[in-house]
């Protein structure tokens, strides 16, 4: 008979010297969806990676830079298109082989293969150089200036290790490939696997030869990772004390949560901004009750739906204060968000009456709203909550809401005429946005635009973002394309979301505004 | 009962029957308390439209500020009044029960009709016709037994919503919904009814009636149907119970009625998500209610076995 | 002999085919899984490459006929969400399921005879009428409620037992169990009532009708007025009688036991097939659906075709109408 790795963990734990055995129990709604750190660019996957791995730079809980691999980085004095990066001394990895250059250029050039799912972030880059052991220099295709903010979940892998293990290649995911990288990690992080069985429990222990013991709390010595899908459950899971500390608080249980003895719930903005969009560029809409054109193409329309919108009582009501009301599609700390714009839209529903009548839908029209119902916080009930609202100036909206592996398929078909989504911009910059979100559809962008919107003069602007140089010109550009898409009404904002955690008194920490939380900061007391 | 006899009138025997049946109905009070339940119930969702206060169908007249008004209480920022409280849409949560049970209702009935139709219709065949038309049916129904009841309904709400052109999707869900969880149900009644079928064809009155050349449509219909449709009406009282409670678990399950037209299912599962939270309204009346219709229904059909196979009393 | 067990077993196999067919046929409309396999930063052109790399581009037909060809051999490919043999994945979650199953199958059991046996014997008593009604609550409300207000009240209210997942669990082999562990059994509880009530509540009925029905058989009568006494009537001689058919009902029951898993899983976050099913619906993870839907029918099938085979051994004549006689 074998105990488990989590007893094994568990009795290891306890009897391990140091300054403390804390045991932090988490929970969040999904799991990472695989250990190769550069074979899926999503939240819970990195989540998971930050524990093992560790990029070049991180953000801390508040967003801003911290140096984490590499110790400092600028452009380089001679190139424009360089960028010079010094690394950490006396790194390891986990098996105890010594962290170089050498590593930084296996890793780099791994996220930049074909199988990557991260490669879309570095594609302007077209060398990265070993300079010696300690110094790397990135060569781009033209200056970047916002370089290093795709490198926040980059993670460095052990060249050595993965030569060694057949995992030089990144694990070929969507093809359903199994790699020695998928299962086993080594990297040079705060916490070491030990034990995963996927969508079930995973347990890391604390990594006492990290590099950073001294300069973080580093107060967790075991993370035994649970994922749990049904809010409820994990709700419950929390109260009756069996987990110490959960991502994915339904709204509506924060109270409880937060007036529980031994309970504590911390808010923090999140860096995703939720809104509707509208096919405005289709001849005919698929599903209204208007022949011959298309009501969405009308602005005056646009604006009226807009209008329409009564972003404060959603904010009230359905997320319970947990959402800050948006009128741009950006959340404030992304480069190119203004307070004006943020705030330029109020519910008026006598002037959006008016506005429908000018465009000469007096009498309305119907229209289908396709919605997910599990990805984002009450995604359905603000669906539903907007179809109120839209009824009031006349136009009957019918609900579609399904999972989100239905939903979204439409959106990438361009198969929907009003919709909703999410969007978070991990570079904090609007020029992600506008690629994805504005840009016309094409084969390397627009690739989230379903509105069939083409603006050529704009897809230029957006074009000339990635080698602008002058950082005063290049913000005058944004400054502009995000007027014509605001003036345009292309999508109609809602909120951005606030991210809740729910946490014991035991634990410490600030809520990471990308909920991905990185346990060497947390103080358990 | 008169099964050996030449076959009377169907109305003199419908009468006697339901004379029997009338007799143990007064003499057993849980079978009176549960049909005024279940009366009490029907009428009230029929009649929703004129006894409902609002009606939470029509999305214009919803004020989302009055959402998560508790009970007998006045909402803090518009000041209405709502008897049972609101949901989270700011809907009225007696007037959505009383919607929301006309839709649960429609669905268990026309699920179990379509699942009685199809079953006895396929029963009787098998039954009396045997041979190849008997095993195709039969093999039907084992593969049909393979799947779960549970899994069939989603397997069908699956294809369906595909097939369906997206405009009409959500007034299709409601008809996918009976579709799938009647189509998931018949294979009972036509085990049921076959089995019948099978001692009854043989009996001499049926010997009899093809004797004189009645055509095996009419014999079917005429004379072995009467026969077979005590345990029938069983199955059925007992499945209609079981089709209301499959919607809810299919709404938990993402493939119920839509939100915006929410049964009491629907409900339900958007109510259970307040249980922590202290808004227990959301979740207990229309719970509550689910629970009366129901066992209601549950305990009907529990008596009315006992007083169809009297030899059990 | 020998020609009815090949064409009964000839007959499963096509079931199969059948199953499977159908059930493959709904994976063309539960969604799409590119977009859940590619981030927010895909491009059409990663779209499409993927798109025929999966196969996806194929006609229906095509995807059919290369998963039963690959099925045949027991491979069911790779999970699209966790990268590794869909048999591998269906290996490590089938001892939870199969333990909840025993565990709530054995309450059933237990609980529907014994509870079957008082209702029968007590026909006209007040606390026989009581149990009987009691009994039909836990049908009349949907499972997920209940184990939801199971998690409230014993975990969140009372704390005494824990709301999600399998404890401690000891391995044995490929075998993971949570029997030999407090915390272990301790989780086993909720989800096991959750799970076993409806079919307890079957049983009980079950055991009741065919007790009330044996009883009032000639040779019971004729025990009785030979003076044997009641309880061994009841015991001795009617219980044994009522037991056949009963635990032939059950053993086709436990299929349909580990197929309502699915919603008593995904309450208490129980690491089994069924949870394994709901979030492959989720993520669109047309193999590991595809096995799971298989798993079950052959598990069904299997079932049935065993309790036809036994019947066939035991009584000859039986065989026509076995299917009649399963039942009301």
């Amino acid at each position: 008979m074998k105990i488990t790795g989590f007893l094994a963990a568990a009795l290891l734990s306890s009897t391990a010297l140091g300054a403390s055995a804390e045991t932090i129990r988490w929970a969040r709604a999904g799991d990472s969806l695989t250990l190769d750190p550069h074979a899926q660019n999503e939240g819970p996957t990195h989540a998971l990676s930050h524990q093992i791995y560790e990029p070049l730079i991180i953000r801390d809980t508040t967003g801003a830079f911290e140096p984490a691999l590499a110790t400092d980085w600028a452009p380089s004095e001679e190139d424009p298109n360089v960028w010079v990066f010094n690394l950490r001394d006396g790194v390891t990895f986990h098996d105890g082989a010594e962290f170089t250059a050498e590593d930084v250029v296996f890793s780099f050039e791994r996220a930049m293969s074909e199988e990557s799912d991260m490669k879309e972030l570095l594609n302007s880059i077209t060398e990265i150089r070993a300079v010696d052991d300690h110094t790397v220099e990135f060569v781009t295709d033209g200056p970047n200036p916002i370089l290093p903010s795709n490198m926040t979940n980059l993670f460095i892998m052990d060249k050595g290790w993965a030569e060694a293990n057949d995992a030089v290649g990144v694990q070929d995911y969507e093809g359903g490939e199994q790699t020695f990288a998928s299962t086993n990690a080594n990297g040079t992080g705060p916490f070491v696997l030990q034990s995963r069985e996927p969508d079930v429990r995973t347990v890391l222990t604390r990594n006492d030869d990290y590099w950073g013991t001294s300069d973080f709390p580093m107060d967790v010595s075991e993370i035994v990772y649970t994922p749990i899908q049904n809010a409820a459950t994990r709700v419950a899971a929390l109260l009756s004390g069996e987990v110490d500390f959960i991502q994915d608080v339904p709204v509506q249980d924060l109270g409880r949560v937060g007036e529980t003895d031994g309970l504590a719930v911390k808010s923090t903005p999140q860096n995703r901004t939720i809104f509707f969009g509208l096919n405005l560029g289709a001849d005919d809409l698929a599903n209204d009750d208007v022949e011959g054109e298309n009501p969405l193409a009308n602005k005056k329309v646009r604006q009226a739906m807009n209008m329409a919108i009564n972003r404060d009582a959603i904010k009230k009501v359905v997320m319970r204060d947990q959402s800050e009301p948006a009128g741009m599609i950006a959340p404030p700390f992304v480069n190119g968000w203004t307070e004006e714009m943020d705030n330029s839209v109020s519910t008026d529903v006598e002037q959006a009456k008016a506005l429908m009548e000018e465009a000469g839908y007096g009498d309305g029209f119907s229209i289908q709203l396709d919605c997910p119902n599990d990805r984002y916080i009450n995604d359905e009930a603000i669906c539903q909550a907007a179809v109120g609202m839209l009824a009031q100036i006349g136009i009957t909206v019918n609900l579609d809401a399904k999972p989100k592996a239905q939903h979204f398929p439409l959106i990438s078909n361009e198969e929907t005429d009003f919709f909703m989504l999410g969007w978070g911009v991990p570079t904090y910059d609007s020029e992600y946005v506008f690629n994805f979100l504005v840009h016309t559809k094409g084969d390397d962008r627009g690739s989230w635009n379903a509105l069939g919107y083409s603006n050529p003069e704009l897809d230029e602007k957006i074009q000339s973002l990635a080698s602008e140089t002058d950082l005063e010109v290049r913000d005058q550009t944004i400054a502009d394309i995000w007027s014509v898409v605001q003036d345009d009404v292309l999508y109609i904002p809602v909120h951005h979301q606030v991210l809740n955690w729910g946490m014991t008194d035991a634990v410490g920490t600030e809520v990471d505004p990308e909920d991905s939380p990185k346990f060497k900061y947390f103080e358990m007391n | 009962m008169a099964q050996n006899e030449i076959p009377r009138a169907p109305s003199r025997f419908a009468r006697a029957r339901n004379s029997d049946l009338y007799y143990s109905f007064t003499r057993t009070p849980v079978a009176i308390v549960s049909a005024a339940v279940v009366i009490v119930l029907v009428l009230a969702a029929l009649l929703a439209p004129l006894i409902a206060p609002h009606n939470p169908f029509d999305p214009g007249t919803l004020n989302l500020m009055n959402g998560f008004t508790p009970p007998g209480e006045a909402n803090a920022f518009t000041g209405d009044y709502f008897l049972l409280g609101t949901d989270d849409q700011g809907r009225d949560v007696f007037s959505t029960m009383l919607y929301g049970m006309r839709i649960s209702l429609f669905v268990g009935f026309s699920a179990v009709m379509l699942a009685m139709v199809v079953g006895v219709v396929l029963g009787l065949l098998a039954g009396y016709l045997g041979g190849w038309v008997e095993s195709t049916i039969m093999r039907i129904a084992d593969i049909q037994l393979t799947f779960p009841a549970i899994l069939v309904a989603m397997l069908i709400f699956g294809i369906a919503k595909g097939i369906t052109p997206p405009a009409y999707r959500d007034q299709m869900a409601i008809w996918v919904l009976i579709l799938a969880i009647g189509l998931s149900d018949w294979v009972q009644f036509a085990r049921v009814v076959r089995g019948a079928t099978l001692v009854e064809k043989n009996r001499e009155y049926v010997q009899a009636a093809r004797l004189v050349g009645r055509a095996k449509f009419s014999i079917m219909i005429r004379h072995i149907l009467p026969n077979v449709l005590n345990p029938v009406l069983v199955i059925a009282t007992i499945s209609l119970a079981l089709a209301i409670i499959a919607e809810a678990t299919l709404s938990f399950l993402g493939v119920g009625a839509p939100p915006t037209r929410p049964s009491l299912g629907t409900l339900i599962r958007i109510g259970q998500e307040f249980m922590f939270s202290g808004e227990w309204w959301i979740l207990l009346f229309p719970a509550g209610t689910l629970l009366a219709l129901a066992l209601s229904i549950n305990l009907l059909g529990d008596w009315l076995r006992d007083a169809l196979n009297p030899k059990l009393r | 002999m020998l020609a009815y067990i090949i064409r009964r077993v000839a007959q499963s196999l096509l079931v199969l085919l059948v199953t499977g067919f159908v059930a493959f046929s709904m994976f063309s409309f539960v969604g799409d899984p590119i977009d859940n396999m590619l981030g927010q930063e895909r491009t059409q052109a990663d779209i499409d490459r993927l798109r025929g790399q999966l196969g996806l581009d194929q006609p229906f037909v095509v995807q059919y006929y290369r998963f039963l060809e690959q099925a045949v051999q027991g491979n069911f490919g790779l999970s699209y969400r966790q990268g590794r043999p869909v048999s591998d994945i269906l290996m490590e979650r089938l001892p939870a399921t199969l333990e909840l199953a025993f565990v709530s199958g054995f309450l059933a059991l237990a609980g529907g005879i014994g509870l079957g046996i008082f209702t029968a014997i007590r026909k006209r008593g007040v606390s026989a009428n009581a149990i009987m009604t009691v009994s039909l609550i836990g049908v009349s409300l949907p499972t997920f409620l209940i184990g939801i207000v199971l998690i409230y009240v014993f975990s969140v209210e009372m704390g005494l037992l824990p709301s999600f997942g399998r404890g401690e669990v000891v391995r044995i082999g490929g075998w993971t169990t949570g029997f030999l562990t407090e915390s272990g059994l301790k989780a086993l509880i909720l989800p096991a009532i959750t799970l076993g009530l409806y079919q307890m509540t079957l049983i009980m009925r079950l055991v009741r009708t065919e007790m009330l029905e044996v009883l009032r058989m000639d040779y019971i009568r004729f025990a009785r007025a030979r003076g044997i006494r009641e309880r061994s009537v009841n015991f001795r001689h009617a219980l044994k009688n009522t037991l056949v058919p009963v635990i032939t009902i059950t053993g086709l029951q436990l299929g349909s036991i580990i197929a309502f898993a699915i919603i008593t899983e995904t309450v208490f976050q129980w690491p089994g097939v069924g949870l394994l099913f709901i979030n492959a619906i989720q993520f669109v993870d047309i193999p590991v659906m595809a096995a799971y839907l298989m798993m079950i029918s052959v598990m069904f099938v299997g079932i049935n075709l065993i309790v036809d085979l036994l019947y066939f051994a035991i009584d000859p004549r039986l065989r026509v109408d076995r299917t009649a006689a399963g039942g009301h």
